[in-house]
């Protein structure tokens, strides 16, 4: 028997146009924690999912040996009959169901068809109580926090007879005292035998249980560490993440930066269900006309949640703190009242909540500003409106056969120009960017990027909100760090470089706390 | 076959005909099937189906479930539905009863009291769905009952009858008669008018899209439908004209489509409808009042379903506490005919309109021919699945999400 539990040898999985892992070979010594690093998009979920039969055997190059014998998972049956489990970040739990029932889903203590409700009962408070957790089985688990819930799947991972354990950002949605517990139990875990692997972006929690972390950057592994044999800090793991060269992938733009726009002091915003959880502390910044600030911060960090309680309150409850705009405290408590105070933002996720999917370019560009193109009785002049989009198709190279098109049938990048379109007709005076570039190619990156350069030469504040580093570092001028709904830095581009960026977004907690008392 | 990614390629002259034609499928699908139902009708009834008195009868009978389906058609874009508008028909009949024989209030207050209390109405429901956010099916299946309760509570179910002759005419009467004999004068004026207007706004239209260098459609083809509706709305003038002329509910319900169709097509408040149906959480962070938008609908559904219910009380000369049942079920079959999806976000006024109109020649035709209520029914539920069918099928094959 060999030491390692787990050896992905060459994995090659390669999507349209993508190639999201190369040639990546991972090893995983039996009954140790093995963590993975790496930026968001670098391919750590993607290894998982090929791992756990997501991807199914065959749509990949590589092989995986799994308990010294060659493996072909087909789906996530096979992969958990063989002993491996994967816990999502989003949890897969049915709320309306009790402890037990979710437990067991799938895996029904049965006989004959029928249910046996005292086995179910009886096995899921042992396997509670292995997860240290107290509740009774019959919970409903919608009645239960996230930290329990968490827990909770942990449970029934075990009730699969899991050898080995993968966590997807485990801790990303626990408070402090709920992480603290988890950790202890995965180690509790190891020393009954379970092998785990746990994705995290939180350094300080990998240095403390970690027995080994592999570093993937760009679909690639770049190196393994033994966390117990060199002297392995968070900078050194922080330079395998990020050590990339930056190509000139961002257009030259000189800023002529003028007045203070915009600034938030003291922004408090909390959980909308878990209303014990702040989401973003304290946070203050600022933007200045022509100024393109950018805001990193890992997932989970609050990025999103920053911008979209600013914009009219759109995400979270409690909210406190102070706006203000070229100095005079303004209200914007709806979106309404914050795009007639002349902030507009374009969000991450543009098939959502950006976009009528259904509808056409003019009528998704025309959509935040309709009252400008409408006369009297509030009808709309679409002739007017007609040209408005086709103004927006040609000056910002819309790739469609006409502005009566689909938004839907159109490409990621064309979609977001769109979606940009929509925001730069509003005229507003600050724009949140929200993950502007998520998703969409090489190309149409350039493009948005002068895009963002053109609105901040017009004298509009730029908010850029990224998990992609060099991005940040190519396109604005003065950067946030953003660690657990905490500013923990501000930094002009001529002194910010990717390793300060990312030791400032993985900064640990006691650090964060101490600065700010 | 044209799928989602030739269309981002340029394509060739015969390429876009096809492709525009097949986009416009539906359209073109809904008016042939209305046509075919009526050529059907003319020949399985021997020509009863195109005798002007039957296709005055046709309008009249069936107005208010045309009136009702303009509301609805709004209400399904936004993603909601509304199964209260029977009983509302019935209520508001019944107030208006009430009002004129017991209360003895001319019937042009009473009229307007009635509209009122219709906008009190979908006020009540439109705060539950909007403000307190219970789902559409749930407070409107509460007003179904709520509301056909009040409507018997109203009457002490009893019914009331007569009411005054000049209020009748709101639901059964004509405008004045200028012709001594033959053909109508005024009707066919009205019928020449329409197609006048028709014309030109078309070709306004046309050549604004052409002034601003937007692309039309194929200039035949715009012929073509031009031709068409003209001839029909001159064809349609004339055959009334050879009966009693223009029904005045006719007059109401061309008002109301104009107005409405213009509405949901341009108006500001009709685009934030759309926008809603099409995606609430895109809608809203554009900063769309969603709450409000929903508000306004069921205000203006209850308005809606007021006037359909003081045109049908007109007609039938009754207000009965059983008035109105089952038209919510035809008024949401005739929108979802007329090319609506369930999803929200799709569907037009004319749409909803030609669906209604199906429904009332299905019922019509069927009638003429002596077939059985029973079956009737079968047949209209055959017709929607039928529809909606070649909606989804339609909409799959064109690469639609």
């Amino acid at each position: 028997m060999t030491t390692n539990i787990l050896e992905m040898q060459s994995i090659t999985k390669t999507f349209p146009g993508v190639k999201a892992l190369q040639n990546v070979s991972l090893g995983v010594k039996r009954g140790h924690i093995h963590a993975i690093c790496g930026e968001n998009g670098a391919g750590k979920s993607t290894l998982m999912k090929v791992l756990s039969g997501v991807y199914p055997a065959g749509s990949f190059d590589g092989q995986i040996v799994f308990e010294d014998a060659r493996v072909d998972f087909k789906n996530i049956n096979d992969s958990e009959a063989a002993g491996v489990v994967i816990i999502h970040q989003e949890l897969a739990l049915s709320p309306y169901l009790s402890i037990a029932e979710n437990i067991f889903l799938g895996n029904e203590q049965q006989t004959n068809g029928w249910i046996d409700w005292n086995k179910t009962n009886l096995e899921a408070s042992k396997l509670l109580a292995r997860v240290g957790l107290k509740d009774n089985p019959i919970t409903k688990i919608t009645d239960i926090g996230v930290g329990k819930q968490q827990l909770v799947e942990i449970a029934k991972a075990l009730s699969k007879r899991v050898k080995l354990l993968i966590l997807d950002e485990p801790t990303a949605a626990l408070n402090d005292e709920d992480s603290a517990h988890l950790l202890e139990l995965i180690k509790q875990l190891q020393s009954q035998g379970i092998t785990s692997i746990i994705i995290s972006h939180k350094l300080n929690e990998i240095k403390a249980i970690a027995d080994e972390v592999t570093i993937i950057r760009d679909g690639r592994t770049i190196e393994t560490l033994d966390m117990h044999a060199d002297e392995i800090t968070e900078e050194r793991i922080i330079k395998g993440m990020v050590g990339r060269e930056l190509e000139s992938r961002y257009p030259d733009h000189t800023p002529t930066i003028g007045e203070e726009l915009l600034r938030v002091e003291h922004w408090n915003v909390f959980h909308p269900i878990d209303t014990s959880r702040q989401i973003v502390k304290d946070a203050s910044i600022s933007v200045r006309a022509g100024e393109i600030v950018g805001i990193a911060g890992l997932m989970g960090a609050g990025r999103t949640e920053l911008a979209m309680s600013l914009f009219g309150k759109s995400y979270g409850v409690k909210i406190s703190g102070k706006v203000f705009k070229r100095g005079v405290e303004i209200d914007t408590g709806t979106v309404s009242k914050a795009i007639q105070h002349g902030i507009a933002y374009a969000t991450e996720d543009r098939k959502r909540y950006g976009l009528n999917l259904i509808d056409d370019i003019t009528r998704n560009v025309s959509g935040s500003a309709l009252g400008k193109l409408a006369g009297m009785f509030g009808f709309v002049d679409d002739h007017k409106e007609a040209t408005v989009a086709g103004k927006y198709l040609k000056s910002l190279n819309i790739k469609a056969p006409s502005v009566d098109s689909i938004t839907g049938k159109l490409s990621g990048g064309n979609q977001q120009k769109v979606v940009l379109s929509k925001w730069m007709y509003a005229d507003p005076e600050v724009l949140i960017l929200d993950e502007p570039t998520r998703g969409i190619d090489v190309g149409a990156k350039y493009e948005i990027y002068t895009i963002i350069n053109r609105l901040a030469d017009e004298g509009k504040g730029v908010i850029m909100i990224s998990s992609e580093l060099p991005e940040l570092l190519g396109v604005c001028d003065r950067i946030y760090t953003l660690a657990e709904g905490r500013i923990t830095a501000d930094v002009p581009r001529s002194q910010a470089t990717a390793e300060f960026l990312m030791q400032h977004m993985t900064r640990e907690r006691e650090k964060c706390t101490s600065d700010n008392v | 076959m044209t799928t989602s990614n030739e269309l981002t390629k340029p394509v060739s002259e015969a390429r876009r005909v096809l492709n525009y034609l097949t986009g416009q499928l539906r359209q073109v699908g809904l008016f042939t099937a209305l046509i075919v139902i009526v050529l059907f009708f003319q020949i399985t009834t021997h020509g009863i189906t195109l005798r002007p008195i039957n296709v005055s009868n046709l309008v009249i009978q069936n107005s208010y479930i045309l009136i009702l389906a303009i509301g609805m058609v709004m209400v399904i874009i936004a993603g909601h539905i509304d199964l209260s508008v029977g009983s509302v028909v019935a209520f508001v009949g019944a107030m208006a009863g009430v009002m004129i024989t017991e209360w003895h209030i001319a019937w042009p207050i009473a009229i307007v009291l009635c509209l009122i209390l219709g906008a009190l109405v979908g006020a009540w429901q439109g705060f539950w769905i909007a403000y307190f956010r219970i789902p559409a099916f749930i407070v409107t299946l509460a007003g179904m009952l709520v509301f056909r309760g009040a409507a018997q509570i109203a009457l002490q179910n009893q019914q009331i009858s007569p009411f005054p002759e000049a209020f009748r005419r709101l639901g059964s009467g004509f405008l004045p008669s200028f012709g001594t004999s033959g053909y109508e004068p005024l009707t066919l004026g009205l019928g020449v008018l329409a197609s006048i207007v028709l014309i030109f706004g078309s070709l306004r239209q046309r050549w604004a899209r052409h002034k601003y260098g937007l692309e039309s459609e194929p200039l035949w083809w715009f012929i073509l439908k031009l031709a068409f509706g003209a001839f029909l709305i001159i064809y349609i003038a004339f055959l009334l004209a050879s009966y009693s002329g223009t029904p005045i509910v006719l007059v109401i319900l061309g008002l109301l489509i104009v107005v409405y169709a213009a509405v949901m097509a341009r108006s500001v408040f009709g685009r934030h409808v759309y926008a809603i149906g099409g995606n609430l959480h895109a809608a809203a962070l554009s900063g769309v009042k969603t709450k409000r938008v929903t508000f306004l609908l069921f205000v203006n559904m209850g308005v809606i379903s007021a006037l359909a219910g003081l045109v049908f009380t007109a007609q039938l000369n009754l207000a009965s506490p059983s008035a109105g049942s089952g038209f919510e079920l035809d008024s949401i079959a005739a929108v979802f005919i007329g090319g609506a999806a369930v999803t929200g976000g799709i569907g037009t006024v004319t749409g909803a309109i030609i669906g209604g109109l199906i429904i009332g020649l299905l019922n019509n035709g069927m009638s003429i021919l002596g077939v059985g209520t029973e079956y009737q029914s079968l047949i209209k539920g055959l017709v929607l699945l039928a529809a909606v069918a070649f909606d989804v099928y339609n909409k799959r094959r064109t690469g639609g999400r």
